[in-house]
């Protein structure tokens, strides 16, 4: 008997192996192979951001070897394997010299750190975190009590900015917004959980950027567009996530903002499909958890017979800054409305609602963060 | 009594403990927790993510 040719996913993320179990949960026998260029150590890339307030370091936060993964899934796992392109014609998948014949492929391969390219001799102290080994070598070079310099204080450097106070670091955040995570809270939110690094220690550099970056005695030293200069030890790049979408497009797979797809993950190649943070589906370039939970158990069904859209409900993001919880649910770009607030110092509840009084997003903070739950079920789904 | 671990952001439940917080009583076992409750890290509700069987 001939095997069976394989579903191939490519990527062990959160995206490649929560598809690969929710697979399993529909078909216990078909072929399963994942591709990843990694050790396809298992993490949640989300906790990266967490690990010194959960005291764990880059092993603390892996949660299963590859070996374990590949028996408790029954997959094939291909580690330190980069794909070098699809033959979306002959069905195959590009490994260097090799290949691989798929039915279905899932591109699973996340998203690229954005990397400023900033003058000066400094580089090598800027460390982007995008997954779990980066994180390794971040915290090897990390001195205890050392400063660190944060560019961007989007979602990932204020998560990051409060963990390493946590951990007892000096902490610089340096953005060129006037306010944190500009493109998902309101104003006041933002100033709340911006009011509370601060209280933690957390100084912020907030319309400007760095300009050059010097090496100096105790690492580097960054010299900002606003006349201003800081020591730090190291530099987290935090300034943005970009689809991977290079070798999809090479295969002539329509991109956008990410790999293109439909409700049912399908991308315009037949038998490819794309989820989580490398994907744009139904026009929703989302790189959070919940979208890709939701997208790994529609896209598990179609996978096994079961053609299934994926149906976006509330998608509200949860914001680990333990010293101001937050939770926000963005309104809808071109909903018409206003944002109406109530505020008790850095407890926030900001409702945006149209002229109608419907909830179209939700931005809490503190004790308010608590509503999270109910405010999800008032906010009208993505998909309805 | 068993306790479930949050695939996605390590939050255990414990049976034992319940989750008083959401109402849910101590001793409460998983099969019997709220088909709407969510993990109260990160959001990830109950059927949207794999509790790990942990003990």
């Amino acid at each position: 008997m001939t095997e069976q040719t394989p579903i191939v996913i490519v990527g062990t993320g959160l995206a490649g192996y929560s598809l690969a179990r929710e697979i399993r949960k529909q078909d216990k026998d078909v072929r399963i192979v994942m591709v990843t260029a990694d050790d396809g150590v298992s993490y949640s890339k989300p906790m990266l951001s967490t690990g010194f307030s959960k005291g764990k370091d880059a092993d603390g936060l892996a949660q299963a070897a590859t070996a374990a993964m590949a028996e408790q899934l029954d997959l094939e796992l291909r580690t330190f394997t980069t794909v070098t392109g699809i033959d979306t014609n002959g069905h195959r998948l590009l490994l260097g010299d090799g290949s691989l014949t798929y039915s279905k492929l899932v591109l699973a391969w996340g998203a690229d750190v954005i990397r400023l390219t900033i003058p000066g001799d400094g580089q090598e102290r800027v460390f982007p975190i995008n997954d779990l080994e980066d994180y390794r070598v971040f915290r090897k070079a990390l001195k205890p009590g050392g400063r660190v310099a944060i560019m961007g204080a989007g979602l990932i450097g204020c998560e990051f900015a409060n963990d390493l106070r946590n951990g007892g670091y000096e902490v610089d955040v340096i953005a060129p917004s006037d306010a944190v995570m500009p493109s998902l809270l309101p104003p006041v939110a933002a100033n709340a959980v911006q009011q509370e690094l601060e209280a933690l220690g957390v100084r912020f550099y907030l319309e400007t950027v760095v300009e050059r970056l010097e090496p100096a005695e105790a690492g580097v030293k960054l010299f900002l567009a606003n006349g201003e200069s800081l020591p730090a030890d190291i530099v987290i790049s935090a300034v943005g996530l970009r689809p991977r979408t290079q070798l999809a497009r090479a295969a002539g797979i329509e991109v956008g903002r990410g790999v293109t797809v439909n409700r049912l993950l399908e991308t315009s190649a037949k038998d490819v499909y794309a989820l989580g943070d490398c994907a744009e589906v139904d026009g929703h370039v989302l790189l959070y958890v919940l979208p890709l939970m939701a997208c790994a158990r529609a896209l598990a069904k179609t996978l096994t017979g079961e053609p299934t859209e994926v149906t976006y409900g509330t998608m509200p993001v949860m914001i680990k800054t333990p010293c101001c919880p937050a939770a926000v649910c963005p309104p809808p770009s071109d909903a018409q409305g206003s944002w109406e607030t109530e505020q008790d110092g850095t407890h926030v509840k900001s409702l945006f609602k149209n002229p109608e009084g419907d909830v179209l997003g939700f931005a809490v903070t503190g004790r308010f963060a608590l509503e999270k739950q109910a405010l999800s079920k008032v906010v009208p789904p993505i998909h309805s | 009594m068993k306790k479930w671990q949050c695939v996605v952001c390590g939050l255990v439940y414990d049976e034992a403990e319940g989750w008083p917080e959401d109402g849910i009583e101590p001793g409460t076992a998983w099969d019997d927790v709220p088909e709407d409750w969510v993990c109260p890290d990160c959001g990830v509700g109950k059927e949207d993510f794999e509790m790990i069987e942990i003990g």
